[in-house]
């Protein structure tokens, strides 16, 4: 059975300007329930990598340098 | 683990508090008795009353403020039908750091992102061990082990949220199921399976909205005309069957009405249920300029799940938390002692603790037989050895939409029967073409096949017992009325010789009597008409 690739709008957003993962910090990973965050080989920065959220806020909360903004995922705001 | 449980960011107060001066353990057990139509191992309630309060006090010291009167006493407030068990938590944002905080200063090896998967067992029957995986490196990990305590949390993921998003749960969604899955394959026996979860919830956001919180200002579930129709908001079976009667009618939907309350009194909930257990709510009631000043918040029937914490079904475990498999032990939302909730978890968490060091003291490891290791190591890997196959999210979302579509209450004998069907054939893509790319779709694979395991146990328990009981909980069609001639009884489901089997087991002799004109308190839910 082939695979597609589907789009998905995920509701963590990084602001890569004021994101310090590329000093280190590993904050919001570490906290995800669902371990869904990772940091990007690319730009060294933290980004959503799969769509399963809670909207439970410790990433954003936790995160030092406010750069974590947890929206409510499209399909129940 | 600092942000792991049923709670990631905190709780805003406990639940279930039983505080010298405002309630006594025999009260609180007459009380959960009498919530749960009877179906309780009173030894275990009884137990869990006795301790808690040490753990408050435990708590206390560890920096969790409890709210208290004017004259230093701990303000609790009444939510239950009968006593007073509710005591809010002003600073409970901070209590998974807490926590924390204490098992980093006992110096605990605390070791992340991995999965257990199933429980070992030695040839005398006896806990051995357990396996885990790790999500981010597929490392395959045998653990032995003298005893092992069950902590893993409700079944949160077993029934699709009417959104559609998988992770839209009510409980928060890394539980799984995984815990009754594991100790269903180890031989330990579940008890009242068929006693759902299902929860009154915000509509969309899945939430809970809260009347725990927000009822003691004021505040009441309403109907489309702003009316209560329920005398209490504490969560039972029998109040969801009203809440369920009513969306049915032309009076819904359902509402938590706080539109006629001070602005103080509105300023002061907000500042609660937008801090401190699902903080994004605000977000979520901003972005429909839903303003609690104005507009009552719509609620709705949650889906179907396993926990303890709101009904009595669970690990079978007696008042020290054993399980019916020797060394083996299960706390919180998955055991089956009733309502417990976050103050349950810690104080049969602490019970479970001590029995099974002080078990340990002097035992020796029980032997692993490696077929058992290589058989789940087949097991675990398989969905990492195919090129092709289907991802574990759409074996997830098919495994939860035919939930939804065939075992949500009222519970019918056909549909039921059409479920188990379904799901075999789910199970046969699972085991044969399930596909995961790297570990952390193995995790979710792994997920996938305790989700169906717990589907596969909710329509058996519920055909198995024959009567309806807990209100909307367990309410079938075929069996309409209660039966106490013969279901007055636990019903224990167990794997035998590698089959799903039921069995019953009569209710203990109770410690705390209950009187027969008490045992209907929490059937009269409705609110009649006065003259």
């Amino acid at each position: 059975m082939p695979l597609a690739a589907t789009q998905t709008s995920v509701p963590v957003v990084v602001d890569n300007d004021k994101c310090i993962a590329d000093k280190g910090c590993t904050v919001c990973v570490d906290v995800c329930p669902l371990d869904v965050l990772r940091i990007s080989e690319m730009t060294g920065k933290a980004y959503m990598a799969y769509d399963e959220c809670w909207y439970c806020m410790p990433c954003a909360c936790d995160c030092p340098t406010g750069a974590v903004t947890v929206n409510i995922p499209y399909l129940l705001k | 683990m600092k942000r792991s449980g049923a709670i990631s960011m905190g709780m805003d107060g406990l639940n279930n508090a039983v505080i010298p001066g405002h309630a006594t353990p025999e009260q609180y057990t007459k009380e959960i008795t009498i919530a749960n139509d009877g179906i309780v191992n009173q030894a275990a309630v009884l137990k869990y009353a006795q301790r808690c309060y040490g753990i408050i006090e435990e708590l206390d010291r560890f920096g969790i403020r409890f709210a208290k009167t004017e004259n230093g006493d701990f303000a609790v407030k009444k939510v239950h039908h009968l006593g007073s068990y509710v005591l809010p938590m002003p600073n409970g944002d901070t209590v998974k750091k807490a926590l924390y905080r204490q098992l980093r200063r006992a110096r605990l090896l605390i070791s992340n992102r991995y999965m257990a998967t199933r429980l070992l067992t030695g040839a005398d029957g006896r806990i051995a061990g357990a396996i885990a995986v790790n999500t981010r490196s597929a490392e395959f990990l045998v653990i032995r082990a003298k005893t092992v305590i069950l902590c893993m949390g409700a079944a949160g993921r077993l029934g699709l949220p009417a959104s559609g998003y998988l992770f839209g749960t009510y409980e928060n969604a890394a539980n799984s199921g995984d815990g009754y899955a594991m100790a269903y394959h180890a031989g330990a026996a579940l008890a009242n399976l068929e006693c759902f979860q299902i929860n009154p919830l915000i509509k969309d956001y899945n939430g809970p909205a809260c009347a725990y919180v927000a009822g003691p200002f004021g505040a009441y579930t309403a109907n489309n005309e702003g009316a209560r129709f329920i005398e209490c908001d504490y969560w039972s079976g029998q109040m969801m069957l009203e809440f369920f009667n009513e969306l049915k009618s032309g009076k819904g939907p359902v509402f938590l009405k706080l539109n006629h309350l001070h602005e103080d009194t509105i300023a002061e909930i907000e500042s609660i249920l937008h801090k401190v257990e699902r903080p994004s709510r605000g977000e979520f009631h901003a972005g429909r300029g839903t303003d609690y000043r104005r507009d009552m918040i719509e609620m709705h029937i949650s889906e179907i799940g396993f926990c303890s914490g709101h009904s009595a079904s669970g690990v079978f475990v007696d008042e020290f938390a054993r399980t019916t498999v020797p060394g083996l032990y299960a706390a919180g939302d998955m055991a089956s002692v009733p309502h417990n909730y976050m103050l349950g978890a810690f104080t049969n968490g602490a019970i479970a603790g001590e029995d099974a060091a002080e078990q340990a003291y002097g035992l020796d490891f029980a032997e692993i037989d490696p077929v058992d290791i290589a058989r789940e190591r087949e097991r675990v890997l398989a969905p990492t050895r195919r090129e092709d196959g289907i991802p574990p999210n759409q074996i997830e979302y098919k495994t939860r939409r035919l939930v939804n579509d065939y075992l949500q209450p009222p519970k019918v004998r056909r549909k039921y029967e059409l479920a188990q069907a379904r799901f075999a054939e789910i199970r046969d893509d699972l085991e044969n073409r399930m596909l995961a790319r790297n570990a952390h779709e193995l995790l979710r694979a792994l997920e996938a096949a305790s989700i169906l395991d717990c589907a596969d146990m909710a329509a058996f328990a519920s055909l198995y017992r024959q009567e309806s009981r807990w209100g909307l909980y367990h309410l079938r069609t075929d069996y309409p009325a209660k039966d106490e001639a013969n279901w007055f009884c636990h019903t224990l489901l167990s794997k035998r010789d590698g089959r799903m089997t039921g069995e019953k087991r009569a209710v203990d002799p109770y410690i705390v009597p209950v009187a027969d004109d008490e045992k209907a308190l929490y059937g009269k839910q409705r609110l009649r008409a006065s003259a």
